[in-house]
């Protein structure tokens, strides 16, 4: 796509996709297929400073902002999206959540090892109760002296069981609603916590999954993030940038499915004609590929914004939704195009059709993503029209 | 200046390099359209033994140097000694193999005798009285045709088996030895050791060239077959994902989307029907050769050549005519 | 040790190579421009070198290209080199070995330096030459195709290994020298981001042809091109038969020789 990047971010970019290519490709089919997490891919993100993209150099992160956090994000998740999950949820939730909630003890003691990537970050809002409605959370934390005491279990948590830094999500006040919320840096050597159920899903399957649960788990009173009862705030602003993430992941998921339908209708001849010359596959190979530029300078726009400090929900929601749902139809659409060997593994798109889907899903659906869009549209409105 | 050639000689093992016939071939090229003698330069240990074997080539002369100095390769001995040889006789051209010596000494030579050197290659000819040599660029992906300009000796160095080896014309070629130049300080980098490869078949996805069996291959040990010829070819061994599937060969060997992707530069397909999953692993190939007993298999729409036949068959003797060239 | 790294823009490995209308070029237009590979491996053999050699080491990156090569430079100093000198001038559009040789031994010349590094061929004219012209005018030895390269502690003599046809040679060589890398020879590093961001600070020195001395281009074309030829185009597969096999397979082996010349 053209796109004036500088040469910054140009040669951050060349080196997300010469990595990407050259240490994760070989790894990324076995990985997915045998559902074996790339633990040593991380140290090597890492090591590159891709795991600390917007964290400041004084945490050892080299602050640099979303948008080269999308750049880099869409180039690792083209290859792999389960490793594009891992580094989104880690760069742009748990890194941020500590770097501006976290205390300076907090920060110092966390914020190094997540850059480096040996620790890996989680952010665990979501309960069997508690989807969309996550302010129906019910994981209980109750301060007894210099520790809060948490109780409940989270579920369908993104590298829970590898993590060593986990938001957590929790009800200090039991009467407040969306007020009664707080957020904790759990740690899985805390007295109490244990991984649950290691679910089996449908792709992304070199990511991990996993339910958390606390029983009587002792969290320090030092680990909370902010203030009691910030947690909702601290939630959704982290969603935030975590949108914008996942936009990411899916516009690498949806070029590398229009790669593959281009370089599979090139090469494959019915009826004496190149599949790609017949006029209808024209035809949706252009409406994919407006798709993905379009939700690409949405994701862009919406990184912008929170590079500059500005409010950035309505547009990391509309950057999600529509590369999500670009993503999901360019799967759909390249995988027609392959015919019926696309639906074996000995194609990749059997594998992006199958991470694609999800998209829509994680980090809030597709509807509460229009929730947040229409609720901001209508709003803008009403302070135009004249009382 | 004169019309003369040189011939750099290649010497091993007391004998000339084969690459030598095929630079005294092109010499003669451009000695039939610009008149001109061809002489040949030996340099090293053995270097008179060698040039026993070039006598009977027609040649004006045959200049032999074997200082104790020049007995392993050296740049600068050799360069030093090539470049006398050219400054004392004024040869309009200096031919050299396109060889790991000719590639280092060349351009270090033409440097001394402030020629001008055209690398690499493939083929030479006279326009006229303009020897216009073509050579590959761009990593092979187009050919450029070069002419010197002015007066210069031009070091052409050619890539070997481009150009047909000259045959001996008969007669006897007069051995000079050349006047030692070279001193030892002069040597500022040494050969101190000569490590022979280790055997082992190349990485598949590094190799360039690759033999590789389908399912008619039938059994695992049949395999043995394409290790042969790919032992003659310095080749690695591959294998389609039906051929792996089958327990023919082990998935570390399966060229494809899920095994391994490769760029050869020959790619020998034996027994696979060339269905498109496969391809995906070796789309990239240079040149695909396509060995099946079903003439309309798919493969042989991918392939530059292609044979109809029983591989087990076709394979022994390709390895055996292949032997005979090699 | 001062060591240098030589470095060339070229067209990418795998950009498609076409020619131009006129017949008197390349089609310039959609290629994305690479730092050329071989390069890559000398850079990276230099920055190790400094590595090991510890403080007072450092890693100067050479070339001589248009203005956008800036950019590569600027991926070079990524990567970890300490600094660059970029030799820019259009007069040298399109200059032969001997004339870029000229050029940097002028430059380099002045800087003092311990090792040279650079690529055993350039992959958009292939020829190879330019380092050894280097080394005759800086009068310093060379070792070729490098695979294998460890320097002496006192800085004065390194061990080479280089490949040659059938095996490898051991090269003893003394210091100052210039030395060609092969692929083999180490693995590149990336340019990190932290990389990428030390990187702004780093010093690009611009050096025209007036600045180096030089009155013009520094010597006349030696050669020029007759003409470009492409590729042949595949005609489909060429199917060969005969009555015998064995005949068939003689014909597929002087075919694959002469002239598909991969045998």
């Amino acid at each position: 796509m053209r796109y004036p990047l500088t040469e910054e971010e140009r040669m951050i970019q060349k080196t997300a996709r010469d990595f990407a290519r050259r240490e994760l490709a070989p790894v990324a089919v076995e990985a997915n297929r045998t559902g074996v997490f790339p633990e040593g891919i991380f140290r090597k993100l890492g090591d590159l400073g891709f795991m600390g993209i917007t964290m400041p150099e004084e945490y050892g992160g080299v602050n640099l902002g979303n948008f080269c956090l999308v750049l880099a994000l869409e180039e690792i998740s083209a290859v792999c999206a389960s490793t594009g999950v891992t580094m989104s949820v880690h760069n742009s939730l748990t890194n941020w959540c500590i770097l501006k909630y976290g205390s300076e003890k907090l920060r110092k003691r966390f914020l190094p090892r997540l850059a480096s990537g040996e620790m890996l970050g989680a952010y665990a809002i979501t309960e069997s109760e508690a989807g969309s409605d996550v302010a129906a959370m019910r994981l209980s934390a109750v301060l007894k002296g210099d520790e809060y005491i948490l109780n409940g279990a989270k579920i369908l948590i993104s590298t829970g069981d590898k993590a060593g830094a986990i938001i957590v999500f929790a009800r200090t006040d039991p009467h407040g609603r969306t007020k009664g919320i707080s957020a904790f840096v759990v740690e899985p050597s805390f007295p109490g916590f244990s991984v649950g159920k290691v679910e089996r899903k449908m792709g992304l399957k070199a990511s991990t999954t996993v339910e958390l649960v606390f029983e009587d788990c002792r969290v320090p009173a030092e680990n909370l993030l902010g203030t009691e009862g910030m947690g909702m705030k601290i939630a959704l602003a982290g969603l935030d940038g975590g949108r914008i993430g996942i936009a990411a992941q899916s516009l690498g998921i949806a070029q590398a499915a229009l790669d593959e339908a281009l370089r599979f209708t090139r090469e494959r001849k019915q009826f004496a004609t190149r599949i790609i010359d017949f006029q209808s596959t024209r035809w949706k190979i252009a409406d994919m590929a407006t798709g993905i530029e379009a939700a690409r300078l949405l994701m862009y726009r919406a990184a912008k914004l929170r590079d500059a400090g500005e409010p950035c929900s309505k547009e990391a929601a509309m950057a999600k939704l529509s590369a999500s749902g670009t993503a999901n139809r360019v799967v759909y659409d390249a995988l027609q195009m392959h015919g019926g060997v696309g639906y074996t593994e000995e194609f990749l798109i059997e594998r992006l059709y199958r991470d694609a889907r999800v998209t829509e899903l994680y980090e809030g659906t597709s509807e509460i993503q229009r929730f947040v869009i229409s609720r901001e549209v209508i709003d803008d409105y009403e302070r135009m029209i004249p009382d | 200046m004169a019309n003369d050639i040189l011939v750099f000689g290649e010497v091993r093992g007391g004998g000339i390099k084969k690459i030598t016939k095929e630079l005294i071939g092109a010499a003669r090229r451009v000695a039939q359209a610009g008149g001109g003698a061809i002489d040949a330069v030996l340099v090293g240990a053995l270097a008179r033994k060698a040039a026993e074997g070039l006598t009977g080539f027609g040649l004006r002369r045959i200049i032999v140097a074997e200082d104790e100095l020049l007995g392993r390769y050296s740049t600068e001995g050799y360069a030093a000694v090539l470049s006398d040889v050219v400054k004392r006789n004024g040869y309009s051209y200096v031919f050299l193999g396109a060889t790991a010596m000719g590639r280092d000494l060349g351009p270090r030579a033409t440097a001394k005798t402030d020629g001008v050197m055209f690398s690499d290659c493939v083929d030479v000819r006279m326009e006229g009285v303009q020897c216009v040599a073509r050579r590959p660029v761009y990593s092979g992906r187009v050919y450029v045709e070069i002419v010197r300009t002015g007066e210069r000796p031009n070091f052409i160095s050619i890539r070997p088996n481009n150009i047909a080896p000259a045959d001996p014309s008969g007669g006897e070629t007069p051995i000079e030895a050349h006047q030692s130049i070279v001193s030892r300080e002069a040597i500022r980098a040494i050969v101190t050791e000569i490590i022979p490869l280790e055997g082992g078949r190349p990485d598949l996805t590094e190799a360039d060239v690759i033999v590789s069996g389908g399912r008619a291959m039938k059994d695992a040990a049949n395999f043995k077959v394409l290790g042969e010829l790919a032992d003659t070819l310095g080749a690695a061994v591959g294998a389609s994902r039906a051929a792996v599937d089958s327990g023919f060969a082990p998935s570390a060997i399966q060229v494809g989307q899920t095994g391994k992707i490769v760029n050869p530069k020959l790619y020998i397909a034996c027994g696979i029907s060339g269905a498109i999953q496969h391809l995906a692993g070796m789309r990239t190939s240079k040149v695909i050769v396509a060995i099946n007993k079903d003439p309309n298999a798919p493969i042989f729409e991918r392939a530059t050549y292609g044979i109809v036949g029983d591989l087990f068959e076709i394979v022994p003797l390709l390895t055996e005519e292949i032997r005979k060239i090699l | 040790m001062k060591i240098i790294a030589l470095l060339k823009r070229v067209p990418d490995t795998e950009a498609k190579i076409l020619i131009n209308q006129e017949g008197t070029g390349i089609k310039d237009d959609g290629i994305k421009y690479v730092i050329n590979t071989y390069d890559e491996y000398a850079l990276e053999e230099g920055l190790r070198l400094r590595d090991k050699a510890g403080a007072g080491s450092s890693v100067t990156v050479v070339c001589v290209g248009p203005e956008e090569a800036t950019e590569l430079i600027r991926t070079a100093l990524a990567m970890g080199a300490d600094d660059a000198v970029h030799i820019c001038d259009p007069a040298l559009d399109r200059s032969d070995p001997f004339a870029t040789a000229a050029v940097l031994a002028k430059a380099i010349r002045g800087e003092g330096f311990d090792i040279i590094f650079c690529g055993k061929q350039a992959i958009d004219d292939d020829m190879a030459q330019t380092h050894s012209i280097l080394a005759e005018m800086l009068d310093i030895p060379q070792v070729n195709v490098a695979i294998a390269f460890v320097a002496a502690p006192d800085a004065k003599r390194a061990t080479v290994r280089r490949r040659i046809e059938g095996g490898d040679e051991k090269v003893e060589t003394s210091l100052p020298a210039i030395v060609s890398c092969e692929k083999g020879l180490n693995e590149p590093r990336y340019a990190s981001l932290p990389g990428i961001m030390k990187a702004r600070k780093k010093e690009i020195r611009k050096e025209t042809l007036s600045d180096l001395g030089f009155g013009g281009r520094p010597s006349e074309a030696r050669s020029s091109v007759v003409r470009w030829v492409p590729l042949p185009k595949s005609a489909g597969c060429t199917m060969v038969q005969a009555g015998e096999t064995r005949d068939a397979v003689k014909e597929l082996v002087r075919l694959l020789r002469e002239e598909a010349k991969v045998l």
